[in-house]
């Protein structure tokens, strides 16, 4: 397999009391799509958290680029070039639209060109590019946090369950605005429920369970094998079908 | 989910209903006041007293927002509740004695110019004392207790206890007299009105200070990074910026305008106490819990809310005056449980 970009070896996470991620192994390849699977509460979110520095894991290693960021706090980590799009999305409701990217670029100014760009996949946001992002429905609330982790190139993006509850054209949207992503070298890490989502973006896939990474391989594999898909995956691909 | 707006966007003929929707404006609390003030003049029954007592309460609101400004912000930032922060009021007010009791001259002198600039002077000498405290008080005192609210509480007010003591051990037990410049002195008379002069220099002052405060945190990336932080302060972080800077910073110059709060304060009694902080600190609870934890535009109004409310019952139900103020806050919560502003919070 290509060069790494991100490789989590033997990730532990307590939040409080409560040990969540219990040894998490994942690599993912640069200049991929690698997506990550799991039930509910199978720790994917947390996973995400702890890259991010807003977990602290309590042992085992996050290299990045090679360079172990497990003790590197949130800001250096993001300055490193790791954009995250949280479940939650945490737009800021009071800034507008445009406020919120401004912040999120920080070079200083935006660059028009790739602003365009974004516009391309999601209009809605030049339609409401003064509005206050608060008011916008929760689609176009998820354009605003993904708009921000791509408003300048980042190496690294960390997608955490971006189609929960939107229409299938933005899902469309969204799946244009990864591909080209893509194309432009950049390393995308999507958690995901929706299996037919991903299905076709994903080049990799890494399936977790109580804390842990159970299965790891190629998209093209899994999509082929219908008794792993059935074994791995059982109820949440039931779900979404 | 209204995706109705998005795919308006994408179709080339938009029609009537897809117009952009009215952001709708919170009118109702600003309406308040004037409201309020209008209500009162009936019962007030003479206008001129009126006018001089809602001017006052204007002025004091004014006073009371430059002090609370940026106790709202630093609860609002991070969570931090500082019962210290009466403590840069009074320090402020006494730090000002260093330049107006020695420049004792200027300050008698019957020249505007010399007037300004001593009290000018004094003002630059009480923000950056009470700045570099705030700064020492963030890292020793504040910042070991982050997250632990009732610990924050307890030290903090120790905190407030050093620092009067401190005051008297310098400046000494007794009252100090804290003289008025000589042309802020004495009133101007509209019709049957006398307005006083210090009250609309302490109003023009407080509008400064809320227009300065709204342009930085509107229109500068500082004043939209606090703004995103008092929402969210862990994405402003996951997206590369360090909460911990902006907040020193918030917490530093809201000391420096608490300093600054303590000089007007301290003018308008012309008397200061150790305890003139302390003392104006329930005030200031009530008037950032009426604007709302954290928002800067709640604050400006609970100020002058709070302030007019007190000043019309103190001149019309004068034993009610205590009581005014915690009943306008119940009334204000069980209308918005939030205060006036509510901001949102992750
Ligand atoms: N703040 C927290 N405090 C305590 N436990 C938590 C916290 N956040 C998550 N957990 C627990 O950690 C486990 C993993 O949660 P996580 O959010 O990572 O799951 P997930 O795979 O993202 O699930 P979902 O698909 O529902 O988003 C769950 O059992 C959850 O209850
Ligand atoms: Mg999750």
């Amino acid at each position: 397999m290509s060069e790494l970009l991100l490789e989590l070896s033997g990730v532990h996470t307590h939040i409080g009391q409560y040990h969540i991620l219990q040894g998490v192994d994942l690599a993912v390849p640069k200049g991929g799509l690698t997506v990550l699977l799991g039930r509910n509460g199978a720790g994917k979110t947390t996973t995400l958290r702890t890259i991010m520095g807003l977990w602290q894991a309590s042992a085992g290693s996050v290299r990045f680029e090679g360079r172990d960021i497990a003790a590197v706090k949130t800001p250096d980590i993001a300055q490193a070039g790791i954009a995250y799009v949280p479940e939650s999305m945490a737009i800021f409701s009071d800034l507008t639209v445009r406020e919120n990217l401004y912040l999120a670029a920080r070079q200083g100014e935006m660059d028009e060109k790739r602003l365009d760009w974004i516009f391309g996949f999601f209009p809605a946001l030049k339609k409401f590019w003064n509005y206050p992002a608060g008011n916008l429905s929760g689609g176009q609330k998820q354009m605003v946090a993904i708009a921000r982790a791509i408003v300048e190139p980042r190496k690294l993006i960390l997608i955490d369950e971006p189609t929960k509850g939107l229409a299938p054209a933005i899902i469309q949207g969204m799946i244009a605005a990864f591909k080209e992503l893509k194309a432009t070298d950049t390393t995308i890490l999507l958690v995901e429920q929706n299996f037919n989502f991903v299905r076709s973006l994903g080049d990799t896939v890494a399936v977790m369970d109580d804390g842990r990474v159970v299965h790891a391989g190629t998209m093209a594999e899994l999509s082929e094998d219908r008794d792993l898909q059935q074994k791995l995956l059982g109820l949440s691909m039931d779900a979404h079908q | 989910m209204s995706e109705p707006n998005v795919s308006a966007a994408v179709s080339p003929a938009p029609t009537f209903s897809e117009a952009l929707p009215k952001i709708p404006m919170d009118w109702a609390p600003l309406l308040l006041v004037p409201v309020l003030a209008l209500l009162m003049l009936p019962l007030v029954g003479s206008f001129p007293t009126w006018v001089t007592l809602t001017i006052a309460g204007l002025a004091m609101g004014m006073m009371i927002f430059i002090m609370a400004s940026g106790l709202t912000l630093v609860f609002g930032l991070m969570d931090v509740l500082n019962f210290g922060h009466g403590a840069f009021v009074s320090v402020g007010a006494f730090a000002a004695t260093l330049v107006l009791l020695p420049l004792r001259g200027w300050v008698e002198a019957d020249s505007v110019l010399l007037n300004l600039g001593v009290v000018g002077l004094a003002i630059v000498v009480a923000m950056l004392v009470t700045g570099v405290l705030g700064w020492a008080f963030e890292r020793l005192i504040v910042m070991p207790v982050y997250g632990q609210h009732l610990k924050q509480i307890l030290i903090t007010m120790g905190g407030m206890i050093v620092a009067e003591q401190m005051i008297t051990v310098i400046w000494g037990p007794e009252q100090i007299p804290l003289p008025l410049p000589e042309t802020f002195r004495g009133a101007l008379i509209f019709g049957d009105a006398a307005i006083e002069k210090y009250r609309l220099i302490a109003v023009a002052v407080g509008l400064a200070v809320f227009v300065t405060m709204f342009l930085v945190l509107n229109r500068t990336k500082i004043g939209l990074l606090i703004r995103a932080g008092v929402e969210n302060g862990e994405m402003v972080e996951a997206l590369g910026y360090r909460i911990r800077r902006l907040f020193v910073g918030v917490f530093v110059a809201g000391s420096a305008l608490a300093g600054l709060g303590g000089v007007m304060w301290g003018l308008y009694k012309e008397t200061l106490t150790a305890a003139m902080g302390s003392e104006i600190m329930v005030m200031v609870f009530i008037v950032i819990i009426i604007g709302g934890l954290g928002s800067v535009g709640g604050c400006f109004l609970g100020a002058v809310l709070v302030a007019l409310v007190a000043n019309y019952t103190g001149f019309l139900i004068p034993k009610l005056a205590l009581a005014s103020n915690i009943l306008l806050m119940v009334a204000i919560l069980l209308w918005r449980p939030q205060g006036l502003y509510a901001v949102v919070k992750r």
